[in-house]
């Protein structure tokens, strides 16, 4: 316990020399994160510095091993590193899938090899990757994917399309679900590989959002060469590794959605723009009354959040439970969005320089993603049927 | 009454939907956005539907108008929200045309009436100032000046507040923000001095706009109705709007869900059609219900207006609430069942979200009417 408090006082130390003023924000939109990679330019001087520090001391990853360029941290010291960044209003210094996604997969199913060279990038900010999974015709049904890599001796020959590739067009490399062997049955001729989006015969292009961005491609290959190093965990094994990854993104998409947006509970926000009553009501008792409802069931959320990540760390296997925070967490931000559009009414329905040319409107847009990246909801709820209830048929 | 439609009402349904498939459908509504159209509707295809009686559709026969009454003026919206045609139809022909039928003097009605039906003038509601729709708030003062008076203050989400050569103003002549009394109307010419329009780009690519009065001058004849006595007549012109954007959404709902059906019959995964799933089945069955039901009430609210009911405004209420919320239901489902590509622009649904929200917030939301029938029936 001393331990961990000479700990906390070291990281309180460290941070109050190493975190940039202007890192300090307590910002946490996707849009004012740090996705590192080589296209990155840095908004500041400061998320320059940031990136660099952490990335130095292994804090972009804390609980990675040190030889993988991670902070070696346990999960007691990595919460506490958690809470003295929330106590200065540090920002992530880092975002990538390669951290949330690809970095839990190489973990398990990686060669050494793969895990230093590619972790310790990750955890420098030095390679953004990007996840080619889905595509036009596999979406919920993905493992009938068709993209197809072709042996040929000591790489392969990869041909086909993704789509919905988030970010492809800013991402340095992709890992990627390919068919190996399309005679056996569909979740047996999978692989998983890893390759350079600079390699010739990848082209990205990018789709128009309903909410006026374009963060996702269509993405093409046409006879891209793969060194067969870059193939990860058995060939034709991709799936056990697909899953695996699907249920950490599942997990970090879910835990997004805890509570509060941006530090504030929903009826500050409705009290401070709706007004209030004589009594110190919000003005609009139908509407309060659906503001306390996603309250409660925000912290209710929370709390089964942090239990999960409990029983995570007393070693109990996520699995399953990955889909219900991902379905229950997704849909509660989609309803939280919905209040949040109600609360703002018709000024929050304009996108002028009035309120950052609609940004509240472009995010409630975006939450309605949410209950579909990562696998929809109804897969989701399928997968608890299944795996976790073992209902007949399911 | 009986909750169907008579022969012309068929009639003129059927016109609307043929007319409006072909000359102003979700595409044309696309070009709009996408070009430099900052009216953010056609002026032709607004005469074209002039000149179809649709512009004065509740104007009586005498002033050049048609006469359909609010089930007729609700059978276009209806068509209207199925195409997402973007029209001044509700501000001119259905609220201004109410407000100027119930108050107008007859001068008013002989000026304004007849330009209305021809297509010629345009008009808009400036009612809220602030976030939320609350028309007895109304700060903006009119102060007596001369023979007339002199409007302070600012107006939001007008609706056609960037093309009307005409506004209907609600302004507090007595009492203070809150009182049910003391609200005036105005007829205010946009070109009157010291009225500023600013066009603000809205999340549905609708016009809308704000508008400042800086000691804005009107003669006494500008008084619409009685001094001080607006808020029954006000009233009544909002009941007439929220129906028929009650009627509105009932068409987009309803277009929304045919989308939405069509694409998960298409679709397949798993080597089937993703509506064959029974998870999909059940929710399309419940949008069905809900829709229907939205379509009635929406139809209930109409004929009450039409035929003056007394407790019309209830029925209008329940129609503005339930409606609004099945629209919304009926695209969030739609952009869900769609997948990934819900989310895209290219595919209609997400219009469909981004409007259905807005005309759910025009004259008052679901809570808002609710709050308001509550207090109303005493609970
Ligand atoms: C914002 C966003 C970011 C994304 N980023 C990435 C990315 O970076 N990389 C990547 O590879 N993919 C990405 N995706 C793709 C995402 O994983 C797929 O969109 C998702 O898996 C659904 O596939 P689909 O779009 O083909 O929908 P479909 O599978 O066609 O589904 C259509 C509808 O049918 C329902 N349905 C399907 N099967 C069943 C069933 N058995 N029972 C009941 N209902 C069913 C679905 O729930 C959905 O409502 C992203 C998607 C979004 C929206």
């Amino acid at each position: 316990m001393s331990d961990l408090k000479t700990f906390r006082t070291e990281t309180r130390d460290w941070l109050e020399e190493n975190c940039p003023a202007d890192m300090r924000d307590g910002e946490k939109s996707e849009a004012a994160s740090c996705w590192g990679g080589r296209k990155w330019q840095f908004s500041t001087e400061g998320q320059r510095l940031w990136l660099e520090r952490m990335g130095k001391k292994g804090w972009t990853v804390p609980t990675w091993p040190k030889e993988y360029g991670g902070g070696g941290l346990s999960k007691e010291q990595a919460v506490v590193l958690q809470q003295e960044m929330d106590a200065v209003g540090a920002r992530k210094p880092h975002e990538n899938f390669g951290i949330t996604m690809l970095g839990p997969a190489l973990l398990k199913f990686g060669s050494e090899e793969q895990k230093r060279e590619h972790l310790t990038r990750v955890s420098r900010g030095e390679i953004r990757w990007c996840q080619g999974y889905s595509e036009p015709g596999a979406g919920s049904d993905l493992a009938s994917l068709q993209t197809k890599a072709e042996d040929a001796g000591d790489h392969y020959i990869v041909n086909g399309q993704k789509i919905w590739t988030s970010y492809a067009d800013q991402a340095d490399w992709i890992f990627c679900l390919v068919r190996t062997d399309s005679e056996a049955p569909k979740h047996r001729g999978i692989s998983f590989i890893l390759f350079d989006m600079e390699s010739e015969g990848v082209t990205t292009r990018p789709i128009k959002l309903i909410s006026g961005s374009s963060p996702f491609c269509e993405t093409f290959f046409d006879n891209v060469k793969v060194p067969k190093e870059n193939l990860v965990h058995v060939e034709n094994s991709g799936w056990d590794v697909a899953k695996y990854l699907l249920t950490h993104e599942r997990e970090m998409i879910g835990s997004l959605f805890g509570g509060m947006t941006g530090g504030r509970s929903l009826g500050e926000i409705a009290a401070s723009e709706i007004g209030i009553d004589d009594k110190g009501w919000v003005d609009d008792p139908l509407l309060r009354a659906k503001l306390v409802q996603a309250e409660i069931d925000s912290m209710a959320f929370s709390t089964l959040l942090q239990s999960v990540s409990d029983r995570a760390s007393a070693g109990e296997s996520l699995g399953a439970v990955s889909s219900v925070l991902k379905y229950y967490g997704t849909e509660l931000n989609k309803r939280r969005h919905e209040l949040l559009m109600e609360v703002g009414g018709s000024d929050e329905l304009e996108m002028s320089e009035r309120n950052q040319d609609g940004q509240r409107a472009r995010n409630w847009l975006r939450t309605k993603g949410n209950s579909i990246e990562g696998g929809t909801s109804e897969v989701q709820l399928q997968i608890i049927a299944k795996h976790i209830l073992q209902m007949p048929g399911a | 009454m009986p909750l169907v439609l008579n022969d012309d009402q068929q009639m003129l349904r059927d016109a609307a939907s043929g007319y409006l498939a072909e000359n102003a459908s979700i595409n044309s509504f696309r070009e709009l956005r996408d070009s430099d159209n900052s009216d953010g509707f056609s002026h032709q295809l607004w005469q074209e539907m002039a000149s179809m009686g649709w512009a004065g559709i509740l104007v009586p026969e005498e002033f050049g108008g048609s006469g359909f009454g609010h089930v007729g003026a609700g059978l276009i919206a209806q068509e209207m929200g199925k195409h997402l045609t973007a029209s001044p139809f509700m501000a001119t022909a259905v609220l201004a045309a109410t407000g100027l039928l119930d108050l107008g003097s007859q001068a008013q009605k002989e000026q304004h009436l007849t330009a209305i039906a021809a297509g010629k003038s345009l008009f808009a509601l400036a009612i809220d100032e602030a976030r939320k729709h609350a028309p007895e708030k109304t700060m903006l003062q009119a102060v007596r000046s001369g023979n007339g008076f002199q409007l302070t203050g600012r107006k939001s989400f007008v609706a056609d507040g960037g093309v009307a050569d005409h506004f209907i103003v609600a302004a507090r002549t007595t009492g203070k923000p809150g009182d049910h009394d003391g609200i005036t109307l105005f007829l205010v010419p946009a070109d009157a001095e010291n009225l500023t329009c600013e066009k603000t780009p809205m999340v549905d690519s609708r016009n809308v706009a704000r508008l400042e009065f800086d000691g804005v001058l009107v003669t006494a004849d500008a008084v619409l109705g009685e001094v001080d006595d607006g808020m029954s007549g006000l009233n009544a012109i909002l009941d007439a709007g929220r129906a028929c954007l009650a009627a509105e959404m009932s068409g987009s709902a309803e277009q929304a869900f045919a989308m939405t059906l069509s694409y998960i019959n298409e679709r397949k995964q798993f080597g089937v059609p993703v509506g064959s799933f029974q998870a999909l089945q059940h929710r399309a069955a419940h949008l069905h219900t809900e829709i229907e039901m939205a379509k009635a009430v929406t139809l209930a609210a109409l004929q009450a207006l039409d035929a003056r009911e007394e407790s019309a405004w209830k029925t209008v209420a329940i129609a503005k609430a339930k409606v609004a919320q099945v629209a919304i239901l009926a695209a969030q489902e739609g952009t869900q069942m769609h997948g990934g590509m819900g989310m895209t622009d290219a595919f209609d649904i997400g219009l469909y979200l981004k409007r259905v929200r807005v005309a759910a917030e025009l004259f008052g939301d679901a809570s808002f009417h609710g709050n308001r029938l509550a207090e109303q029936l005493g609970f």
